[in-house]
């Protein structure tokens, strides 16, 4: 049965990423080619398979395109945040002492600003581009991965396997190296599988209120944005982007629980 | 020369708990050393202070003829090889994710002298099919896993093994051949061993001296044979008599201690046996007793004994 | 008291754990059950009151309780009431954020009696009671922990316990007192005992009869007397043999080569031919059925 969770839910990751890579082949249309004539059109009609937005844009084009900004600044960040977690967790857990005190000193700290505040006024001076986008979400994101690897390494440090290792006069970087990363890695698959769904949602909605991704460029935020003007009357343009963000948060999300599920099993196994 | 000289250790920690208050005991090369005690007596912290797996707070550790006691993890690199610890749960001890061939040759390849074949030799040696190597340690008995401990304990040739309960969780009949293997072993390669015990008679087979440890301190040390069936402390005959008899003819009237050994963090002032002890006198809570040779080799630290 | 008759115990994937066990545990008496991994010596009785995990159940024999076949009963009125458990791990049998004397009461509760906590403490040994009722488990070591879960399994005042290597986890010195305490509610309480078991001593200190098991089956009974002078079975006479001995100094200790079988894969016939001097082609192929209360087809022959 979970077995079945992790698999079906990379297989509809991979489904959503094939998609919107091969967004041109697939809707045949320029997601930026205005067409006041053929505005709000419902979907099916004339070779629109989700139909127009107001602008008379394709809204399958849009939905794919914008896609690519979200997965991609959500898998990056979500892959930022790991890596830096993955190497502070590692000197506060497994050295102790000051890297310790520093690192989860910083992270408390960091854990008590109010984030998307402090986003919300940075994007709006700096302007909501890729790279800032990429940049700040991986700064809300990297507290969770250092913890977790901070208390893994801490535990691991004092294990007699490792204690082994040691009295064998092996090195700290052999030892974190062969013992400690590779026992934190599963953890950190499933924060980051987690992960990639918030920031792909935390993104989402900073482009919702303007601050992200900037129209024309389509992305899921905004085009939720611009439907809300004429739900009543083009209700497509709201839901395909309003679908796809859904349906690709579930799928993280599953592929996360899934993940902590059948590696929880191969861990109670030993 | 000695394998392992221990001379005034102490180990104690913050908020005033010491795990050992001054203890000296001596391994000679090729000789089992057995110190025994039970729960909280400081056994294992000695166990790892002698292989400076963890840093004395007072005394000095020699081992092999060297002062090790306050080398850096770099200085003592090279001499690691020398002294090795077996610990007690070989699952544990063991890295879940590397083959039982790796386990060993880890040893190797962190001196640079990994060769498959001597992995093999190895694991031969502690009674091990080297075709068991590809095996990782869920996939081992518990007897299996330990003979994989042992067999990397001696990769590097050492010439002392702390052995800190090394047959505590196998099943009984395991635990003999286990035990009869260190014995091959040491009679073979001329290991001396400290092995840490609370079970006596599982030492008894393996041991030539006995040091018996409680609360921190050594209570009384002499050859095996002397300590185990004529003890003269009063614990060690408490903890003889506790030993269940194989025959219900045996039973005999036997010292049974009252309570509970206490908390290392609370130790009694004077003999810090004196509250259980059956034959305490007053003068026992104030004077601590020294360890006095009775004989050549008999050392008592008991004066009413 | 509990008397088992042929019982046998399956996984779901239909692995005999337990494989036609025969034992008797009468009132006043402690039995003791010794055997080792993997022989199913905890799984008889777990799987007898309901206790084994999931999948794991009776589906052979029968089993009898004070009189009444516990194929049909309410398990749940009986566990903690008329049959007490006490386990081997003393720091995981309690509560780790309930008071002591709680525990204990609850344990009454649950069968709608009434407890009276400090009394129960004093007779299981515990030394200032009134303070340690309202103690949390944390507070007591190994040895105390182990008393009060043994408390908790006699405040029923049950007619059996069933103690399932009540001491391994205990220091020696205080083994011998858990031990004790048991002899002692035997004799003034007639409290019928099975202590399951690895170590031969324990039960010779304490138990009046034996059983030995191996790999499913009970493969020798008897008195204590008669089973530590003059034991049948090959595998009990090994396992009195391997057992070290003070007095013997530095040798080989005697060894039963090889492992006990896992259940899954429990050899044809008699389960401890491949490990036994005396085994024959008849011993391959015929599982010996218990005559006499040794099961073998040498019973008493050559060691």
């Amino acid at each position: 049965m979970k077995r079945i969770g992790v698999w079906g839910a990379a297989i509809g990751l991979l489904l959503i990423v094939a998609a919107v890579l091969l967004a041109g082949p697939i809707s045949g249309h320029d997601p930026l080619a205005q067409n006041l004539s053929d505005r709000l059109l419902p979907p099916g009609t004339d070779g629109h398979l989700l139909g127009t937005d107001d602008k008379g844009r394709d809204v399958l084009a849009r939905a794919l395109y914008g896609g690519r900004i979200s997965l991609l600044v959500g898998f990056v960040a979500a892959t930022a945040a790991a890596v830096a977690g993955i190497a502070l967790g590692l000197l506060a857990g497994y050295y102790g002492g000051w890297w310790d005190r520093i690192i989860s000193g910083m992270a408390d700290i960091w854990i008590a600003f109010p984030f998307l505040v402090l986003a919300v006024a940075t994007l709006a001076v700096v302007g909501g581009t890729v790279p800032v986008l990429v940049v700040l979400l991986t700064f809300g994101a990297w507290v969770t991965p250092t913890r977790v690897t901070r208390g893994l390494a801490r535990r691991l440090r004092g294990a007699d396997h490792v204690q082994a290792a040691i009295g064998l006069g092996a090195s700290d970087g052999r030892i974190i190296r062969r013992h400690v990363l590779p026992a934190v890695l599963p953890a950190n698959l499933i924060v980051w599988t987690l992960t990639v769904g918030t920031l792909i949602l935390i993104e989402g909605g900073l482009s919702f209120l303007g601050l992200g991704v900037r129209p024309p460029t389509p992305s899921w935020g905004n085009m939720l944005s611009d439907g809300r003007g004429y739900l009543e009357l083009a209700w497509w343009a709201t839901a395909a982007p309003g679908a796809a963000l859904t349906l690709t948060v579930l799928l993280t999300n599953l592929l996360g629980d899934a993940l902590r599920d059948s590696l929880d099993i191969k861990l109670r196994d030993r | 020369m000695s394998a392992l000289v221990i001379e005034n250790l102490v180990r104690t920690y913050d908020g005033g708990l010491t795990a050992v208050d001054n203890v000296s005991l001596t391994v000679a090369a090729g000789e089992t050393y057995a110190l025994v005690g039970e729960s909280g007596c400081g056994k294992s912290t000695l166990a790892r202070c002698a292989v400076r797996l963890d840093t004395p707070t007072g005394g000095r550790i020699v081992v092999n003829g060297r002062d090790v006691t306050r080398l850096s993890r770099r200085a003592l690199r090279p001499l690691r090889g020398g002294f090795q610890l077996v610990f007690q749960d070989p699952m544990s001890s063991l890295e879940p994710r590397l083959s039982a061939h790796d386990a060993v040759g880890e040893a190797l390849r962190i001196h640079g002298r990994y060769r498959p074949e001597a992995v093999d030799a190895l694991l031969t040696e502690v009674g091990l099919d080297p075709s068991l190597g590809a095996r990782l340690p869920h996939q081992l008995s518990g007897g299996q896993r330990q003979r994989i401990g042992i067999a990397r304990a001696l990769a590097l040739e050492p010439q002392l093994l702390v052995l800190d309960e090394p047959v505590a969780s196998l099943d009984v009949s395991v635990q003999a051949q286990v035990v009869n293997l260190l014995r091959e072993l040491q009679d073979r390669r001329g290991l001396a061993y400290l092995f840490i015990a609370h079970d006596l008679a599982v030492v008894a087979s393996l041991a030539h001296r006995v040091g018996v440890m409680y609360l921190g301190r050594i209570v009384e040390e002499g050859p095996a044979a002397q300590v185990l069936t004529d003890p003269q402390h009063p614990y060690t005959r408490a903890l003889v008599d506790a030993i269940p008899v194989e025959s219900p003819a045996l039973r005999r009237e036997r010292t049974v201690l009252k309570g509970e050994p206490p908390s290392p963090v609370e130790r009694p002032g004077g003999c810090v046996f004196h509250p259980r002890c059956p034959i305490a006198r007053p003068s026992c809570a104030q004077e601590v007793p020294a360890l006095e040779e009775r004989v050549p080799g008999l050392r008592v630290a008991c004066p009413y004994s | 008291m509990l008397n088992l008759e042929s019982v046998v115990v399956t996984t779901r994937s239909g692995v005999r754990l337990v494989d036609g066990v025969d034992l008797t545990v009468g009132a006043g008496e402690i039995v003791g059950l010794v055997g080792e991994s993997g022989s199913g010596k905890t799984v008889t009785t777990t799987a007898v009151f309901g206790l084994a995990g999931p999948g794991v159940a009776v589906t052979g024999g029968r089993a009898v309780f004070d009189g009444n076949d516990l194929a049909g009963a309410d398990l749940r009125r009986l566990r903690g009431a008329q049959v007490g458990f006490v386990f081997q791990d003393p720091s995981t049998a309690l509560h780790p954020l309930l008071r002591i004397g709680d525990q204990i009461a609850e344990a009454g509760q649950v069968h709608g009696r009434h407890v009276d906590v400090a009394a129960a403490l004093a007779e299981v040994g515990v030394p200032d009671p009134a303070r340690r009722v309202r103690q949390y488990p944390h507070e007591l070591s190994g040895g105390l922990r182990q008393r009060v879960a043994i408390a908790i399994a006699l405040a029923n005042r049950p007619k059996l316990v069933v103690a399932d290597e009540p001491t391994t986890a205990l220091d020696v010195t205080v083994q011998m007192q858990v031990l004790r305490l048991l002899a002692r509610m035997r004799d003034e309480q007639g409290t019928a005992t099975l202590l399951i078991t690895h170590d031969l001593g324990l039960v010779a200190e304490v138990a009046d009869r034996v059983a030995v098991m191996y790999a499913g089956r009970v493969v020798e009974t008897g008195t204590v007397a008669q089973i530590f002078a003059a034991a049948r079975h090959p595998y009990t006479r090994a396992l009195l043999a391997s057992r070290p001995r003070l007095a013997a100094g530095r040798s080989a200790l005697p060894v039963i080569g090889g492992a006990p079988p896992v259940p899954a894969a429990r050899p044809a016939g008699c389960a401890f031919h491949p490990r036994c001097a005396l085994a024959t082609d008849l011993c391959a192929t015929v599982a010996p059925e218990p005559a006499d209360g040794v099961a073998c087809h040498f019973a008493g022959g050559p060691s």
